[in-house]
């Protein structure tokens, strides 16, 4: 039941706000949405916590221990993004960027995404999170183009034109996926049930399976931002507007990622072979060495966090690859750590973005004496992705570091370089950004800071203690992807 | 009539489908392409018609209504259109010669059937040979949308593409679910939509509608 309204609500308020339209009170009709399915999301949470997983509406819908943290922690970060973008989105109506349609559009496609990104954690069925995945593409691909300037419009082209093309080999992997299934399952729509697939993925012919994941994995792996279907990744997320820049890399690669892994779990099942965990193993190694190394050649300062996106994505999917119960753990604290860090990182980004009216790194100074809150979360949002401690992705990072050194030896030296070159890469630019004068073009605004304190605090937190039952959540979600 | 003559014309449908693959490749004219589309298509629909005869799988006939109403008439009506409004009449300029693109189409199709291979030994469905095809329209469809600098011609590859998939459904497995095929239609009408709205604000924005501008975002610049 909560579970419904969980989902639907996002959609109606998609619906309404598409109603609306530019009216005072639009931006916190958006925040009111969104706090709605964050409280769905958190009971949800409670009830899959009680009583363990639960199916709904004729096993159409599904959530466990893996979906609901993902689903919480997609809620969280979009609830945040509305008041944070509640005040720049204003802005960038007064500096005469967007329009009042343009708002209208905004706001109605922000929760048709939330509903689509929902949609893919909670649906049951897979081909139903390949059609939830697609649907998140197109509700932002004219939000990247907002802006309508020549750039803009290049990079949604770009994203439209290769996820779509990405997603399309997901969809003959989901194919072949099916005419696997339906030789043990029979045929119908319970053959694509998740549900049903775990329980006999012993018996789903292997060759067939490995097939299916190399398709699987070059769709959803561009939607992930793999090296090297990275291409459209940096263009999208740096030239949209800055709210839908937090919640692309924040969740939607995360999102991609997951409808990976479950379909990771189904592969293993059926070779019982290491075989899709090597594949995400090195796309994984060269996400982060690629990534990594473009990290110092960016001058574009949401560019660069992009890639820094990537990088980290790439050590997600590393770890899962490797699989094991430390690893797995790792990967799925580093994707909460990262989402909140980075969705903070673009909110203080946005602000200094908004301050100089320029995204270029080399006209951005001065943000201690400018504003010292946005100099200082932004040195220490750079601090907490690039690893460092006390921050949590200096945990997850650890721990994925450590089953390597376990597990594959070899490897460790790839992902030590990578850390160690993107630490020097965003800390020597940010560095350069927070010190020195306040330029003349530069106009102090007020910051919306309740989103970004609440983030690094809770980045900073979970390093040192994490609560008991997001531990269990964690191992539950472990044993699951076993 | 019989199994074998309707598996037959089964057969001769997917060949018309991977003909209508080739002549978009070697096709120039905007115009010509969307017509071509629409042939390709029809063929799928009819195919997708017969299955569901062969195979008594009702859904099928709705898909095939699908198809037609869908990928006959409706996207090949909105591309004509904005081919009329957007006044596109250039032949369009490829990355390779139309030659080397055929061989590379080729070669395509041959890489198909050699990676099929072990899902047409497993079925037994008498549409399973046809598989290959699908993976090759799926194929071209892309190489089209890499050869291509036009935002119109990359938009039908990816349609092109999208018949290529859902031809592999109906000849792997007898089609996906009704509610898969369903949410996929759904989204290529969306799809659709957006890429209406995309033609207008590039032709806006750069004065035409060649792709070959659009590369400020570069990481050497």
């Amino acid at each position: 039941m909560i579970l419904l309204v969980m989902i639907i609500t996002p959609f109606v308020a998609a619906i309404i706000l598409a109603f609306i339209g530019d009216r005072r009170f639009a931006p916190e009709a958006n925040i009111f949405g969104s706090c709605l399915t964050f409280t769905a999301s958190v009971a949800l949470a409670m009830e899959v916590y009680k009583y363990g997983p639960i199916l709904a509406a004729e096993k159409f819908f599904f959530v466990d221990a893996f979906s609901v943290y993902l689903a919480v922690l997609t809620s969280f970060v979009s609830m945040t993004t509305a008041v944070f973008s509640r005040r720049y989105m204003q802005r960038e109506r007064e500096h005469g960027r967007v329009g009042p349609a343009r708002m209208r559009f905004y706001h109605a496609m922000f929760q048709m995404f939330i509903f689509a990104m929902l949609l893919c954690l909670l649906s049951n069925n897979i081909g139903v999170l390949w059609i939830a995945m697609e649907l998140a593409t197109l509700s932002t691909v004219l939000l990247v183009s907002l802006y309508r300037t020549p750039n803009a419009i290049e990079a949604a082209w770009k994203y439209f034109i290769l996820c779509g093309v990405g997603i399309a080999q997901a969809l003959f992997g989901t194919v072949l996926l099916y005419f696997a299934a339906e030789k043990v399952i029979g045929e119908g729509g319970e053959a694509l049930l998740w549900t049903n697939l775990i329980e006999v993925s012993g018996m789903l012919e292997p060759t067939i399976l490995s097939l299916a994941f190399v398709f699987l994995v070059v769709g959803y792996g561009t939607k992930v931002g793999l090296v090297p279907l990275h291409n459209w990744l940096p263009d999208a997320h740096s030239e949209g507007p800055t709210p839908i820049s937090a919640v692309l890399s924040g969740l939607l690669l995360n999102i991609a990622l997951y409808a990976l892994v479950r379909c990771k779990v189904l592969v293993d099942g059926s070779t019982h072979t290491h075989y899709a965990g090597n594949i995400m193993m090195g796309f994984g190694i060269v996400s982060i060495l690629v990534a990594s190394f473009s990290i110092l050649r960016q001058k574009d300062i949401k560019r660069m966090f992009s890639y820094s996106s990537i990088e980290h994505m790439g050590i997600a999917t590393f770890a899962f690859g490797l699989g094991g119960p430390i690893a797995t753990f790792g990967g799925l604290l580093h994707m909460l750590m990262h989402s909140l860090a980075k969705s903070s990182i673009f909110f203080t980004v946005g602000h200094a973005c908004q301050m100089h009216r320029t995204q270029e790194i080399a006209r951005i100074k001065g943000l201690f004496k400018g504003d010292p809150f946005v100099g200082w979360t932004l040195i220490l949002g750079a601090m907490a992705i690039a690893g460092l401690p006390p921050f949590g992705i200096f945990t997850s990072e650890f721990l994925i570091l450590t089953a390597t050194i376990k597990d594959v030896p070899l490897l460790a030296p790839f992902i030590l370089i990578g850390l160690a070159v993107a630490f020097a890469g965003l800390l020597r630019k940010v560095q350069y950004m927070v010190s020195g004068d306040v330029p003349s073009y530069c106009k102090p605004l007020e910051a919306a800071r309740a989103p970004v304190i609440l983030h690094m605090a809770l980045v900073l937190v979970l390093a040192f203690y994490m609560p008991d039952f997001l531990n269990k959540w964690f191992q539950t979600a472990v044993e699951l992807l076993k | 009539m019989n199994l074998q003559v309707l598996a037959q014309i089964n057969s001769f449908l997917a060949a018309l489908v991977l003909l209508t693959a080739f002549a978009m490749l070697s096709q120039r004219k905007i115009n010509s392409l969307v017509i071509l589309f629409a042939w390709q298509g029809l063929f799928l629909s009819i195919n997708t018609a017969v299955t569901g005869f062969v195979a008594a799988k009702h859904h099928l006939y709705i898909s095939s209504l699908l198809t037609l109403s869908l990928k006959v008439i409706l996207l090949p009506y909105i591309l004509h259109v904005l081919v009329v409004r957007l006044k596109i009449r250039k032949e369009m300029e490829t990355i390779m010669n139309i030659p080397a693109t055929m061989l590379i189409g080729i070669a395509l199709v041959i890489f198909s059937y050699h990676l099929t291979a072990p899902v047409r030994e497993m079925s037994t469905l008498i549409t399973r040979s046809t598989l290959a095809v699908a993976l090759a329209t799926v194929m071209i469809g892309l190489l089209m949308m890499i050869t291509r600098k036009h935002a119109v011609t990359q938009i039908i590859g990816f349609l092109a593409m999208e018949n290529g998939l859902f031809f592999a459904a109906t000849s792997a497995t007898y089609g996906m679910p009704l509610v898969v095929e369903l949410g996929v239609a759904l989204d290529v009408l969306i799809a659709a939509f957006i890429f209406g709205i995309f033609f207008f604000q590039i032709s806006t924005t750069f004065d035409s509608l060649s792709v070959e501008q659009m590369e400020s975002l570069r990481e050497d610049n």
